[in-house]
């Protein structure tokens, strides 16, 4: 029985991790390019900002050493940052006058 | 008594016609003067500027806002005018009239790409050049003057380039900042897009120029007193101490922008050169006082 409960272990391993990993890959991936779209959106505004910057390669690098749960973090962030810097931008761009010296 | 036209119109219109005409050029009447008031009028706004900063800071006169902070705030004009002594930019200044007067490879000298041999000009930069469709800072027409005599263009920023910036505008102190829109489309779109940069919030901070030099101007900032923008480009290159050394008018730019944790643009992009022209228009009638010295 130990030797079968030990394989059943193994296989259940062997199956179940790989995709645990390749899971948490695929969801740094498409988090990351999310937040690149976002950031290149922002680009063609000239409304980028370096924190949104700072945040992707901070994000590149917590994924190069497999540390993939900052990188989601970080990737996540980027977005959402790479985002506000959209909405500023769309807002600025109906509202800069406001500002103008009278 | 009949009255004219509109009594005709009345009899053959039903009323709700006519109610519906008038809410209709009620209804078109908000764009009309939103179109107005988005009027590229270089002339009212240069005039509001400075009506701004006068009423602002009543005793400073015109001449004086070159000197940014120094004009505004006592304490630190006293330590500007101790410093002011042996003005720290000045080895750079004779490094900038060497480089002005040395032969290229060819043997000509920035002096032939520029009118008037290039001495007491500062105060017509930035230009609208006609030709190219774009606004031409000193900056980059020292680097077109070396291109075209087969020279590599110089980094942008500091060093050279902003050396030789610093001994023509020193030619040019005193002389007051004259700048033209001309009436081309091209030039008027070029003005507006540095105006709506200026006053664009922008970076993570979300701030604008005009949020700093503007709404701000006078006040402290932790350790610096903001400078007015009227007349903020007429000191440049300036030395900075903290760069430790004299930068140029995109290295400023720059560095703004990072600070308000924005993305700068490329040095001597167009915008950052739609935002020189924009700036030096509000600032005509303002004496040249460069190189200047900041903190």
């Amino acid at each position: 029985m130990k030797p079968a409960l030990f394989l059943a272990a193994f296989a259940t391993l062997a199956v179940a991790m790989p995709r645990a990993l390749a899971t948490d890959a695929d969801g740094f991936a498409a988090t990351y390019a999310a937040a690149q779209t976002a950031e290149r959106q922002a680009g063609a505004l000239h409304h980028q900002w370096t924190t949104t910057e700072a945040d992707l390669k901070a994000a590149q690098a917590a994924a190069a050493r497999h540390d993939n749960a900052a990188a989601i973090r970080l990737a996540q962030e980027a977005a959402a940052l790479a985002r506000l810097s959209i909405a500023q931008a769309q807002d600025q761009d109906a509202h800069w006058r406001d500002a103008v010296v009278q | 008594m009949q009255r004219g036209g509109s009594g005709r119109l009345s009899r053959r219109l039903p009323g709700g016609f006519l109610a519906s005409l008038v809410a209709l050029l009620c209804a078109l009447a908000p764009p009309a003067v939103a179109a107005a008031a988005n009027k590229v009028d270089p002339a009212a706004d240069l005039q509001a500027f400075q009506a701004y900063f006068h009423a602002a800071f009543p005793t400073v006169a015109l001449d004086d806002f070159a000197n940014g902070p120094y004009a505004v705030n006592q304490d630190m004009r006293k330590q500007w005018e101790e410093i002011m002594q042996f003005p720290p930019y000045d080895f750079a200044l004779d490094a900038g009239k060497t480089a002005f007067a040395t032969p290229f490879k060819n043997g000509k000298t920035y002096a032939g790409c520029f009118p008037k041999g290039g001495i007491g000009i500062r105060q017509d930069y930035p230009y609208f050049d006609a030709k190219s469709g774009e606004v031409v800072t000193l900056d980059l027409a020292i680097n077109q003057c070396r291109v075209r005599n087969g020279e590599k263009p110089l980094p942008y920023g500091s060093g050279e380039i902003a050396a030789i910036a610093a001994y023509m505008a020193s030619t040019s102190r005193g002389k007051p900042f004259d700048i033209k829109i001309p009436d081309d489309p091209r030039a008027l779109a070029a003005y507006e897009d540095g105006k709506k940069f200026f006053y664009t919030r922008r970076g993570q901070l979300n701030f604008s120029c005009a949020s700093c030099h503007v709404q701000a101007a006078g006040k402290r900032l932790r350790g610096d007193i903001l400078a007015p923008a009227l007349g903020i480009l007429a000191a440049f290159p300036i030395y900075r101490s903290a760069w430790g050394g004299l930068g140029t008018i995109d290295r400023r730019f720059i560095s703004c922008n990072a600070q308000v944790r924005a993305v700068p643009l490329p040095p001597e992009d167009r915008t950052y050169r739609d935002l020189a022209y924009f700036l030096a228009y509000m600032s005509n009638g303002v004496a040249i006082a460069g190189p200047g010295a900041r903190p």
